[in-house]
């Protein structure tokens, strides 16, 4: 008898067996199902889900007309993913090629940086140069929107826009201090990417990037130009270090021009050097030196120590004051007020200054902003130095009456010169266009300025300013030459700045500008042979771009033929162009 | 009651999830033809900040300076050639 095989404990282990696994599976999934779906969808997601960041666009900078002086706008930029690079070893070669690197500096740059999933490897680059790259179709090549800032006017308007670092960060000038006003917020959106990064579909937007919004300066392009022409030409000519020039509108205190020299090209700084992008008119402080003795002049007329026709003994053009001695070029004897400022006499001013007491003339040299910050907000802007009168020694009195012992920016002092130019008003400086003219500020008599201002005339017309004329005009100024400090202390004798500060037309002022050419090399240093001519190239084309109207029209008209030829030829400087 | 609300319930159930897909098929198309009109804008934009680069590259007063006096002739007018006309 065959014994009957039972197989029904195996098959119930088995079955058992199995409905265990099933049971476990269909657990397993709904669990997953119900309490983990979250997460699950999450890798899921990170699979084709991207979050791309969409880059805002930088503000326009523009001149008071619109003028575009910094615009941005996008370029490519040539990035790897160093994984997939790796695979097309043989493609490095023409890559390296396109882009004008040797290969092993390509090789060395992807080797160590193998661990990243996506690099920068030449950024900003030319449009053509990004699709030649792109021709070459190499798996692991990419290229990245990004935006570069470009400088249309160039030198020319440098110093006062400054620069951007690549990623679009102010670095200089306004784009330093305007930074947070020209910025864009960057946004975001998802988007649906394939397997190799591309996007296929957009999904939605998370965040709208919001632009940063545009700014115009109270620079005119024009002026500007004309100004750095000239200012550049005068450095060039006298071999000077450096020179400065600004330009003010007297009616609402803006800076129609503020140029520099040496100067950089903001869209190539490659060769930059320390210094070139310092915005000299603004941070670079000098003594003013003889363009301080207007207001010296217009502080004793204030307090009654002199009148309009007090006359002074100059004689014999040399006055001892303490261990010091001040000195004139000649002995100019008997002198009014009027022929102190035209002759630019030191005894004279000299006399004048000690009899005034101290506050007297620090309260108008501090009420027209020397010692003070101009308010311009640009960045490393100086104050100057003006000393508080309670430290002064008497000759303290005397050296500041005709500008030594104080220092000042040039736009310090062609700020300060708006109080002739506006009847004794002066007005905050603004390197942006003023939305409304501000209210002004007394600092004098209207009676002072004038009569200041009339001075001032005559050191053109006839004294040390008469290179500053201009056919047509009445142009009222003063010129200034400055010893520099020596390195062992003292003066040297051989170093000098030389300045004009000036304004047109003197019989209703509505332009200042103060040029400043440091060190001079050729011989000639003195402010009205060597600054004085760069201010007359330099209104006469401003006085025809802003239309302003001659107020001196006599040597114009026909009938003075004769006279006028004799103005043209003998008195006229030569015109230089760079 | 039951028999008549169940029924109902469904339906609007139905209407509802079709309305959704709808509305969700058509912000999705919405949305892509927003992106199209962005990116148009983006590109109008770029356009324009390069032409008006171009422009000012064009118009760079030292290029016209040099431009009127060499290849026009141009001179700026002395003071002899100006006549003032008063009234």
């Amino acid at each position: 008898m065959v014994r009957r095989l039972s197989f029904d404990g195996r098959r119930r282990f088995v079955v058992s067996a199995f409905v265990v696994g099933a049971a476990l599976l269909v657990w397993r999934a709904v669990y997953l199902q119900l309490s983990e779906t979250d997460v699950l969808q999450g890798h899921g997601a990170d699979r084709y889900l991207r979050t791309v960041e969409l880059p805002a666009h930088r503000g326009t900078i523009t001149d008071r007309h619109n003028e575009p002086l910094a615009v941005s706008t996008p370029v490519s930029s040539v990035g790897v993913i160093p994984s997939k690079l790796t695979q097309v070893r043989g493609r490095w070669p023409a890559l390296a090629r396109a882009l004008g690197i040797s290969g092993q500096e390509l090789s060395a740059f992807v080797q160590s940086r193998l661990e990243r999933r996506f690099v920068l490897l030449r950024r900003h680059v030319p449009p053509e140069l990004a699709e030649e790259v792109m021709r070459l179709d190499i798996d692991g090549v990419e290229l990245r929107q990004e935006v570069h800032r470009y400088y249309p006017a160039g030198e020319v308007t440098a110093h006062c826009v400054g620069f951007t670092d690549i990623d679009d960060n102010g670095q200089e000038g306004i784009e330093l201090a305007y930074d947070e006003h020209l910025r864009g917020v960057s946004g975001s959106k998802r988007v649906i990417q394939d397997l190799n990064g591309h996007v296929v579909e957009n999904v939605e937007s998370v965040r709208a990037p919001q632009p940063g919004r545009d700014l115009a300066l109270s620079i005119d392009k024009r002026i500007q130009y004309v100004a750095y022409r000239e200012l550049k030409a005068a450095v060039r000519e006298h071999q000077a270090r450096a020179g400065s020039m600004v330009v003010l509108d007297t009616q609402t205190g803006e800076v129609l021009a503020a140029v520099n020299q040496p100067s950089y090209n903001p869209n190539n700084r490659k060769q930059l050097r320390a210094g070139y992008f310092r915005n000299r008119a603004l941070t670079d402080t000098f003594e003013p030196g003889s363009t301080i003795k207007p207001f010296t002049i217009a502080s004793a007329l204030e307090s009654g120590a002199i009148g309009v026709k007090t006359m002074i003994d100059t004689g014999p053009g040399t006055l001892r004051v303490g261990r010091h001695t001040v000195r004139d070029l000649h002995d100019y004897g008997l002198l009014d007020a009027t022929g102190i400022i035209s002759k630019s006499s030191n005894v004279g001013i000299t006399k004048i200054a000690i009899s005034l007491e101290p506050g007297q003339l620090w309260r108008m040299l501090a009420g027209l902003g020397f010692g003070a910050a101009t308010g311009s907000g640009f960045p490393g802007e100086a104050v100057g130095r003006l000393q508080h009168y309670a430290a002064w020694r008497t000759i303290d009195n005397a050296t500041l009456g005709f500008g030594y012992g104080l220092s000042v920016t040039a736009l310090q002092l062609a700020s300060a010169y708006l109080a002739f130019a506006n009847d004794g008003m002066v007005l905050p400086v603004s390197l942006t266009r003023l939305p409304e003219r501000h209210t002004g500020r007394r600092v004098m008599s209207r009676s002072s300025a004038q009569t200041v201002r009339g001075m001032l005339e005559a050191a053109v017309r006839q004294g040390t300013g008469a290179l500053a004329r201009i056919t047509g005009y009445r142009v009222a100024g003063k010129t200034g030459t400055v010893h520099k400090l020596a390195r062992g202390g003292g003066y040297a004798e051989d170093r000098y700045v030389s300045l004009f500060a000036g304004m047109i037309p003197a019989s209703q002022p509505r332009l200042i500008a103060v040029t400043m050419i440091d060190e001079p090399a050729r011989g000639e240093h003195f402010g009205g042979q060597v600054a004085a001519p760069v201010f007359a190239r330099v209104m006469r084309d401003a006085t025809r771009l802003l239309d302003i109207p001659p107020d001196d029209i006599a040597p114009l008209l026909p009938q003075n033929e004769q006279f006028l030829t004799r103005v043209h030829t003998a008195d006229l400087p030569p015109v230089i162009r760079p | 009651m039951t028999r008549i609300l169940c029924p109902l319930l469904v339906g609007l159930v139905v209407i509802t999830s079709l309305a959704i897909t709808l509305t969700r098929h058509q912000s999705r198309k919405l949305f892509v033809e927003l992106q199209a009109l962005e990116q148009r804008h983006d590109a109008m934009n770029d356009e324009w900040g390069r032409l008006q680069l171009e422009q000012a590259t064009l118009g760079t007063h030292g290029r016209i300076e040099e431009r009127a006096r060499s290849a026009l002739n141009m001179t700026m007018p002395s003071v002899t050639d100006v006549i003032i006309v008063t009234d």
